[in-house]
C-alpha cells in the first residue's frame, strides 16, 4: 500500500471516482489552484471554479445532483456554510422525504473544518453537530488518510447528501496555507498517525456509519472523531501511567452513528467519555448520551468539548479545544480518582 | 474643496508602516493565523475615511488594518491583539480577522459579504439614533458575488440608507481572477441596484478624496447610498506567505513541489486526450503568469503615487513620524508580551 499525506488521499479518492464515472463532478472557490492535478486530468468543464457565491453554487449542487450529476462542492471552510444553509437544511435534505422516496440527491459537500492554528472562531468550527441535526444527512469526519480516501469514494457512491469535513491539522496544505504560510517560526500539534499513512489502491469504501476500535481497552471507553480522536489516543497513553485502562473508538462519522459499537464499548467499560471539538450543547455529545440513555444503559457519563467560541490567541484556543490534560483529567474523575 | 495631501499622507504612511510591523512580527511567529494586509489599499482608505466624522459608522473586511488605524484606533493596542495579548483590543480573542472598536462604531468581519448589511444596520441606526451620520462598508470585488451583499445594494436603496459601499477591486480573490468567474461590469450593477456609482483610480489618493467627497456627502444629506468602485494592487498576495507568490519567490522550491505532482496528473491513466490536459495545464500557467506580470511589472504603489504630490522634505518627515509612532508602539506590545 502506497503511503499518502491525508489531503493526497481525498483527491486520490477523487480522482479515482472522477475517472470511474464522468458524473462526478467538483466545484468551489480557487478549486483550479486547490484541485490543480484534478483539473490537469479533468478539466474546467468538470473541476469548476465558482464565484464567492455559496448560497448559490452548493443550491446548484442540489439541483445538478436531482437532474443526474455526482457533485462535489466544495465550501472552502465549513464555518462559510453558513451563508448557504438553505441549500442543505431546505433543499438537499427534503427531497427525498417531499417526492415521496422518488427523486434522491446524490451531493457531496467537502469542506475544512477544525482549529488548532490560531485563525479563531469564524474558521476554526466543526459545526458536524449543526450539520447532522438535520434529518436524511450524513456528516463524515476522517480521522486518518485511508478512511479519508475510503469515506470521500463512499460519500460520492452515496445516493443522499452527505457532508464530507476535512480537519485543517490533519490536511498539510490548508495547514500550511492558513496557520503555517511557509514560516519556520511557528509549529502545530499535528497528530502525525492522521496526517500520513498507508491507502489502498485502488481506494477501498469505507461504510458510512460504521465506527472502528482504534484500542482496546476495560475501565473506560472514548469516543472522538477527526483530531480528537488522536487527542483520545494520546490522553490513553498517560492514562495508562494512571493505571487506566481506556478504549478509544473512532466514530468516524457524526451522523449516523455506529450504534452497535457505541453500545458494546459503553457496556463493557460501563463509562463513556465523548471527546468533541464541536460545541458542548446540543451535539454529538448529547446525542452520543441520549443513544445510551435510550438503550436503557446506565454508565458514568462525561464529555470535553468546545464550550465557548473559540478564541483568537493559541494559548486561549489550545484550552478551549480538547486536549490531552483535559480528556485525562475527565477521564480519572469517570474513574473516580484524581488527577 | 482641495485635498489635505499632506494630511492624507500621512495617515497613509500610518497604515503602510504599520502593516508592514505586522508583517515582521508574523514572520517572526507572533502573530497566528491568516494575516491578510491591506497593503496597497491605502489610498482608499484614507481618501475615503478624510471624510467620516465622529460617530460615523465603519463595516470592514478582512483587511482591516489600514482603516482602523486611520480612524485613530491605538496602535498598540491592535498590536497586542494580534499577538493574542489580554489587554488587545479585543483581550486578544478576536484576532486580526476579528477587530472591533466600539467607540469607533467599527467592526470586521472574516466572512466575505458581510461587511455590507452590516453597514445597513448601522446606517439604519445612524438615521434614528445619530442623524447626519453615515455607515461605510468597505470590501473587494470578489464580496460582489456574494448574495448578501447584492442583498444589500436593494436594501440600502429601498431603504434609502446613508451608507456607501467602497469596494476595494485589486481583481483577485485569492487564487481566482474575478473577472474570470463575474459576469458584466460592477459598476453597471450596482447602478442597476439604483446606487449612485463612481468609479476610481484608487492608487490616486486625491481622486479618492474627491469621489469619496460626493458619495459621502450625499449619503449624509439623506439623498442616498452610494457605491464606489476603487481599483487597486494586491501588493503582498492575498495573505502573508501566499503559495502563488512564493511560486515568484522561492521558484526552484516551490517547482520541485508542485512540479512532479502535475506531471503524474499529466500522465495518469487512462491516459486519454493528452493535449487537452496540456491545454488544462496552461490555466494554472496563464493564472501564475499574470499574476506575475502584475505584481511585478505592472504594480502601481498608492504611496509612491501620493508621495510624488509632495516635497521630498515633507514626505520624509511624515514617514519619520510614521515610523516612529509604529516603533514605539511595537516597542510598548512587545515588552507586554514579552513580559508576560
Ligand atoms: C463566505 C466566505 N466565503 C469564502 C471565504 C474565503 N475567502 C476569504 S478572502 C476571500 C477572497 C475575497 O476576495 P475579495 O472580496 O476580492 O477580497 P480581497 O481578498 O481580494 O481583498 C475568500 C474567498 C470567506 N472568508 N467567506
Ligand atoms: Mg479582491
Amino acid at each position: 500500500m502506497p503511503e499518502m499525506t491525508f489531503a493526497q488521499a481525498i483527491d486520490y479518492a477523487l480522482g479515482e471516482a472522477m475517472a470511474a464515472d464522468e458524473r462526478v463532478i467538483t466545484l468551489g472557490e480557487d478549486v483550479a489552484m486547490l484541485r490543480r492535478e484534478l483539473l490537469v486530468r479533468f478539466g474546467p468543464s468538470r473541476v469548476l471554479q465558482a464565484p464567492i457565491s455559496e448560497a448559490a453554487f452548493l443550491a446548484a449542487g442540489v439541483g445538478a445532483a436531482m437532474a443526474g450529476l455526482r457533485p462535489v462542492v466544495e465550501i472552502m471552510m465549513v464555518d462559510f456554510i453558513a451563508v448557504a444553509l438553505d441549500a442543505l437544511l431546505n433543499q438537499a435534505t427534503k427531497v427525498r422525504a417531499f417526492s415521496g422516496g422518488k427523486w434522491n440527491v446524490p451531493l457531496v459537500v467537502r469542506a475544512a473544518c477544525g482549529g488548532g492554528y490560531g485563525d479563531a472562531g469564524q474558521h476554526e468550527q466543526c459545526l458536524w453537530g449543526l450539520l447532522s441535526g438535520m434529518p436524511g444527512i450524513s456528516v463524515l469526519v476522517p480521522s486518518n488518510p485511508a478512511d479519508a480516501a475510503g469515506l470521500m469514494l463512499s460519500a460520492i457512491q452515496c445516493d443522499e447528501p452527505v457532508v464530507f469535513l476535512e480537519h485543517k491539522l490533519l490536511s498539510d496544505y490548508w495547514l500550511d496555507y492558513l496557520g503555517r504560510g511557509g514560516r519556520e517560526t511557528v509549529s502545530f500539534d499535528v497528530p502525525e498517525a492522521g496526517a500520513r499513512g498507508e491507502v489502498p489502491k485502488p481506494p477501498a469504501p469505507v461504510p458510512i456509519g460504521k465506527a472502528k476500535k482504534a484500542r482496546e481497552g476495560r475501565d473506560i471507553a472514548m469516543f472522538g472523531l477527526g483530531v480528537s480522536l488522536h487527542r483520545c489516543l494520546e490522553a490513553a497513553q498517560e492514562l495508562e501511567k494512571d493505571g487506566i485502562s481506556a478504549e478509544v473508538v473512532d466514530l468516524r462519522s457524526a451522523c449516523p452513528l455506529d450504534r452497535e459499537m457505541i453500545l458494546s464499548s459503553a457496556s463493557r467499560t460501563g463509562r463513556v467519555l465523548v471527546v468533541d471539538e464541536d460545541y458542548a450543547g446540543y451535539g454529538l455529545s448529547g446525542e452520543v448520551a441520549a443513544l445510551l440513555s435510550e438503550e436503557g444503559l446506565k454508565v458514568d457519563f462525561a464529555r470535553v468539548c468546545a464550550e465557548e467560541v473559540v478564541p483568537y490567541a493559541r494559548s486561549l484556543e489550545d484550552e478551549v479545544l480538547p486536549n490531552r490534560r483535559r480528556i485525562r483529567e475527565a477521564a480519572l474523575r469517570l474513574c473516580g480518582g484524581s488527577a | 474643496m482641495v485635498p489635505d495631501v499632506q494630511e492624507l499622507y500621512r495617515q497613509m504612511a500610518r497604515m503602510r508602516r504599520f502593516e508592514e510591523k505586522l508583517a515582521e512580527l508574523w514572520n517572526r511567529g507572533l502573530i497566528s493565523g491568516e494575516m491578510h494586509l491591506g497593503v496597497g489599499e491605502e489610498a482608499v482608505a484614507a481618501g475615503v475615511l478624510a471624510h467620516l466624522e465622529e460617530d460615523d459608522a465603519m463595516a470592514l473586511d478582512h483587511r482591516s488594518t489600514p482603516p482602523l488605524v486611520g480612524r485613530g484606533v491605538n496602535m498598540e493596542s491592535l498590536l497586542l491583539e494580534m499577538m493574542g495579548h489580554p489587554d488587545g483590543l479585543c483581550g486578544g480573542r478576536g484576532g486580526h480577522m476579528h477587530l472591533f472598536s466600539k467607540e469607533r462604531l467599527a467592526a470586521s468581519s472574516g466572512i466575505v459579504g458581510s461587511s455590507a448589511p452590516l453597514a445597513c444596520g448601522f446606517a439604519l441606526a445612524a438615521r434614528q439614533l445619530r442623524p447626519g451620520k453615515v455607515a461605510v462598508a468597505f470590501f473587494g470585488e470578489g464580496a460582489a458575488n456574494q448574495g448578501m451583499l447584492l442583498e444589500s445594494f436593494n436594501l440600502a436603496v429601498a431603504w434609502n440608507l446613508p451608507v456607501v459601499f467602497v469596494c476595494k477591486d485589486n481583481r483577485w480573490a485569492i487564487t481566482t481572477r474575478s473577472r474570470s468567474v463575474t459576469g458584466g461590469c460592477l459598476l453597471r450593477r450596482a447602478r442597476s441596484f439604483g446606487l449612485r456609482a463612481f468609479r476610481v483610480d484608487g492608487t490616486r489618493v486625491e481622486r479618492v478624496w474627491a469621489t469619496a467627497g460626493k458619495a459621502v456627502g450625499r449619503a449624509r444629506a439623506g439623498r442616498g447610498p452610494g457605491f464606489i468602485l476603487a481599483s487597486c494592487p494586491r501588493m503582498e498576495g492575498h495573505f502573508l506567505g501566499d503559495p502563488m507568490l512564493r511560486v515568484f519567490r522561492e521558484p526552484v522550491r516551490q517547482t520541485l513541489e508542485i512540479g512532479p505532482p502535475l506531471a503524474r496528473a499529466l500522465l495518469s491513466r487512462p491516459l486519454a486526450a493528452l493535449p487537452a490536459r496540456a491545454l488544462h495545464m496552461g490555466i494554472i500557467g496563464k493564472a501564475l503568469a499574470t499574476l506575475g506580470v502584475e505584481k511585478y511589472v505592472l504594480e502601481r504603489d498608492p504611496l509612491r503615487r501620493a508621495a510624488a504630490l509632495l516635497s521630498e522634505e515633507t514626505r520624509r518627515r511624515i514617514e519619520d513620524e510614521a515610523s516612529r509612532e509604529v516603533e514605539e508602539a511595537a516597542r510598548a506590545a512587545l515588552a507586554a508580551v514579552e513580559g508576560r
